[in-house]
């Protein structure tokens, strides 16, 4: 048992007026995983209480416990200091506990009224529900600063919105605590600030609030303790205002971690990359890029920063060569087609541009393939892995196996589907491939996204590395702190257009917030 | 497929289950409708396997359905369902037809080999217009393949009631004999000491189909074109960031797909017959989905599925026979009860199995789905190799 709280005394009376929720030993094994090992929390009322851990560190599991998803093997909830079974989710509603699911429960083509009611409607007919629920909708609407039309259909809504709905639809059914997981993932940065005003509103009222996430800013920013989890156990309960950063990842992962990316100032060689005038209109006929100059260099990394949806996948996908767009793009000085009559993914490669996708897992990776297969995918035609017609499966498993050992995947086994292996190693494996195809120009998007912390250290020193060797980089990213932390220039993306261009020297968070939001202050 | 259950489970013992749960319903149905379960089945299988006469019906069914079979099942990989086995089979005929009456081959061998390009040629031609529309047009390929199914019905009775019609052939619509050059061995003269009457389909053509067998293995787990159709199947917008183009892709998988269904022919059409009759597929296209749903889309379950429906067949013709309670409708209830238990039902039968294996088992494991084809997975082929 490692759990060593740093909190409040471990063997509270029962019935202790101050605590909202407590854990003690809760155990959870799926076969011969143990998911959660004896697992104590204590969560004080009117508090927001964090929860952090890496992708696969039990965190969900626990909390499908709570919400009655799951039986836990062992272990004991109190609720309000009154021992409480959980064996489904109504009595989890019943017991006060409401939960805000990374991805939403709403029923898209339902107003928000509607959605609101589902599930605790008070009789047969529907209108004294509704009416009723559209008086207390505007009560906390107005009470939490949370304005959401009633009326509006789901499907209509923004991201932050719809979790504005699921927080409301807790609310409804008179929830005290407050579960939300990873809530900020969809958000855009003032979204989530909004988000972090609410959550604030509702914990000044004497709600309590648990927020799962894997971001430490977020830890730090918000909550008032923090317990982390890693590989099923809990490491720590600390109060944030005593920790920092720093001692939060090295409880995550276990070892010293370096959040800041070490890197010596670029040294840009030739223009690798000109983007002219590049126009793109996506097929619903929706210009996804209205006219983007940029250059790149070799040994440069260019940062595109932006709030996702703001034209960046379209770049992407319009350099790696699956996209059609108008304009110019020249790669070492050479026009490159971009009507994508005369070419696709593959002449790409072969022009030197290699492409790290965004969604590793719907495009980077087939997930049913084994490992070796996915290291030549894209490249599948080349020489090394056969003759014109046949396919040489050991020479790709060699080729996987070299590439395992060097870029560190865990478990090193060509063998294992790709399905199987964590978010960080999946991209350890597409990094691999592409990376080590030494291409003139690196296409990488969302390099860390639902990658544990121990490897994002590993692949940012990989990108690094890679500029280093003098190879042309464009990163794209949602996430600010990665664009701060890597690039060497950085460009804001804002409905298709290039808001600015500055130095991550000479910038900050708050400007870059700014341009991101669509408002530039001065011209770049 | 799942990645928690050994390759040996989803392929044989899944099925095995899914049989064996069909054959308890089916003997329910035929106690209710006062008929021993136990005799029934005993002639069923004895029918089936009893016999070299049986053996000979059944291995005939089964090269029918292990060409249907292995064509759906190319589709499938390329996550295309290919309704159409039954025209482009029927149309595979045509071609097989056409090549025969036209040409005077001078041996069986020869006439085989062109028999064989015609029936695919013909095949995939009927594929790759609903292929061409799907890659194109998106028009959906199960709809298109199923109405192919009745223009090819269409265009054979006209063909057979206006072209080819031999004259004097007592009003079936059928062509000419193909001469005496070009009929297949059958098992009789092949297998001499196996005991086959001389009265057996069974030909040269079950040879084909093994051989059938192992070049789709090859195909999809050995070349760049399996690949990229494996790729373009699991997963199509990765297949796209590859550089796989879907229209090239959906085209070769079809016309692969159509050229195998269209093979059939040549057991049927130019093994069996030895003309061309008005429906020389007799179903076997619509079989080939079931087979090719419960072999998994692998080449070994094909045909260890195949032998399955083609005991099935036989076996019901004589249980039809032998037993005047058991109506033809009765073994077709048998025969889909099977396919709904294999095909639909699949998933009652796996959930539970794989719970059983992940409680069971510490390690998990690492499956090898391009391991080549075992020998003991074919305990039919002994049945014709020297």
């Amino acid at each position: 048992m490692t759990s060593a709280s740093l909190g409040p005394s471990h063997t509270p009376a029962l019935g202790d007026e101050g605590l909202a929720l407590e854990l003690r030993g809760i155990s959870k094994a799926f076969g011969p995983v143990q998911a959660n090992k004896d697992i104590s929390i204590q969560v004080r009322r009117g508090t927001i209480h964090g929860i952090i851990g890496e992708n696969g560190a039990g965190k969900s599991t626990l909390m499908s416990i709570l919400y009655g998803f799951y039986k836990a093997d062992a272990g004991e909830i109190y609720i309000g200091g009154r021992r409480t079974e959980i064996p489904d989710s109504q009595t989890a509603i019943a017991s006060g506990i409401g939960m805000v699911f990374q991805h939403f429960k709403l029923v898209p083509n339902f107003t928000v009224l509607e959605n609101v009611v589902l599930g605790a409607e008070d009789g047969a007919m529907l209108r004294p529900s509704l009416a009723k629920a559209r008086k207390l909708l505007t009560d906390l609407a107005h009470e939490y600063e949370m304005d959401v039309d009633p009326d509006a259909v789901v499907e209509d809504l923004s991201v932050g919105l719809q979790q504005r709905v699921e927080i409301l639809k807790a609310l409804y059914r008179e929830a005290d605590i407050l579960i939300l997981d990873e809530p900020t993932g969809v958000l855009t940065p003032a979204e989530a600030d909004h988000l972090f005003r609410i959550l604030r509103g509702l914990r000044d009222q004497g709600k309590t609030i648990i927020l799962i996430t894997h971001k430490l800013r977020e830890i730090m920013e918000i909550t008032d303790s923090v317990s982390v989890m890693r590989r099923g156990e809990m490491t720590a309960t600390v109060q944030t205002a005593k920790t920092s950063p720093e001692q939060l990842a090295e409880l995550m992962v276990g070892r010293k971690v370096l959040l800041r990316v070490d890197k010596a100032p670029a040294t840009p060689g030739d223009t690798v990359l000109e983007v002219r005038n590049l126009q793109v209109v996506n097929s619903q006929g929706v210009e996804k890029l209205r006219g983007i100059d940029l250059d790149l260099r070799a040994g440069e990394i260019l940062g595109i920063a932006g709030v996702a949806g703001n034209g960046q996948s379209e770049l992407l996908q319009v350099l790696g060569g699956y996209a059609s767009g108008t304009g110019s793009i020249r790669i070492k000085g050479q026009e490159i087609d971009l009507t994508g009559t005369a070419s696709d993914a593959r002449t790409r490669r072969a022009r030197g541009i290699a492409h790290v996708p965004e969604d590793r897992q719907r495009e980077g990776l087939i997930m049913d393939f084994h490992a070796w297969e996915n290291i030549a995918f894209g490249y599948h035609d080349d020489a090394r892995y056969g003759s014109a017609f046949h396919m040489d499966n050991a020479a790709m498993r060699e080729d996987c196996a070299g590439k395992m050992e060097r870029f560190d995947v865990r478990p090193p086994d060509p063998s294992l589907e790709a399905k199987n292996f964590s978010g960080g190693n999946q991209q350890k494996i597409v990094l691999a491939r592409e990376i080590e195809r030494d291409p003139d120009l690196l296409l990488i998007g969302q390099p860390t996204r639902g990658v544990d912390i121990g490897a994002i250290e590993f692949i940012h020193q990989q990108i690094v590395a890679l500029r280093d060797r003098g190879k042309a980089i464009l990163l794209v990213s949602v996430e600010l702190d990665e664009i701060m932390g890597l690039s060497d220039r950085i460009a804001v993306l804002f409905d298709g257009r290039i808001m600015g261009e500055r130095l991550p020297s000479e910038t900050d968070q708050g400007e870059l917030g700014l341009l991101m939001a669509g408002m530039s202050g001065e011209a770049a | 497929m799942t990645d928690t259950l050994p390759k040996w489970v989803d392929i044989a013992l899944i099925p095995l289950v899914n049989v064996t749960l069909a054959l308890i319903v089916s003997g329910i149905v035929v106690a209710l409708i006062g008929e021993n379960p136990f005799e029934a089945l005993r002639i069923l299988v004895n029918g089936a396997i009893g016999s070299a006469y049986g053996w000979g019906y059944t291995l005939y069914y089964m090269t029918n359905f292990v060409f249907t079979g292995l064509g759906v099942a190319v589709a499938f990989h390329a996550r295309m369902f290919n309704i159409g086995g039954e025209g482009q089979a029927a149309l595979g005929g045509l071609g097989v037809a056409l090549c025969l009456l036209f040409i005077p081959w001078p041996h069986w061998s020869i006439a085989l080999i062109a028999a064989i390009f015609g029936a695919a040629l013909f095949g995939a031609a009927w594929a790759a217009i609903p292929a061409y529309l799907q890659a194109k047009r998106g028009s959906h390929i199960v709809i298109t393949t199923i109405m192919f199914n009745f223009i090819a019905s269409a265009l054979m009775v006209y063909l057979l009631s206006r072209v080819l019609l031999v004259p004097g052939a007592g009003g079936s619509p059928e062509t000419a004999r193909f001469v005496e050059a070009v009929h297949l061995p059958n098992a009789a003269t092949v297998l001499p000491f196996m005991g086959f009457p001389r009265s057996t389909p069974l030909n040269i053509s079950f040879a084909v189909a093994i051989l059938a067998c192992f070049f789709v293995w090859w195909l999809i787990w050995r070349t760049r074109i399996g690949y990229e159709i494996r790729a373009f199947g699991h997963a199509a917008p990765a297949a796209i960031y590859a550089g796989i183009a879907p229209v090239r892709i959906t085209m070769i998988a079809m016309l692969i797909s159509g050229g195998l269904c269209g093979m059939m022919a040549i057991n049927s059409v130019m093994g069996e017959a030895e003309r061309l009759v008005i429906d020389p597929v007799q179903g076997a296209g619509f079989v080939g989905i079931a087979v090719a749903l419960m072999g998994r889309s692998h080449p070994v379950g094909v045909a260890l599925a195949a032998l399955l429906f083609g005991m099935l067949y036989q076996g019901g013709a004589e249980l039809e026979f032998e037993i005047p309670g058991i109506s033809r409708e009765m073994v077709i209830v048998i025969q889909a009860l099977v396919i709904l238990f294999t095909g639909a039902l699949d998933n009652m039968v796996r959930g539970p199995l794989e719970k059983a294996f992940v409680a069971r088992r510490k390690r998990p494991s690492k499956p090898e789905p391009t391991t080549p084809l075992e020998a003991g997975g074919h305990p039919e082929r002994k049945q014709v190799e020297p």
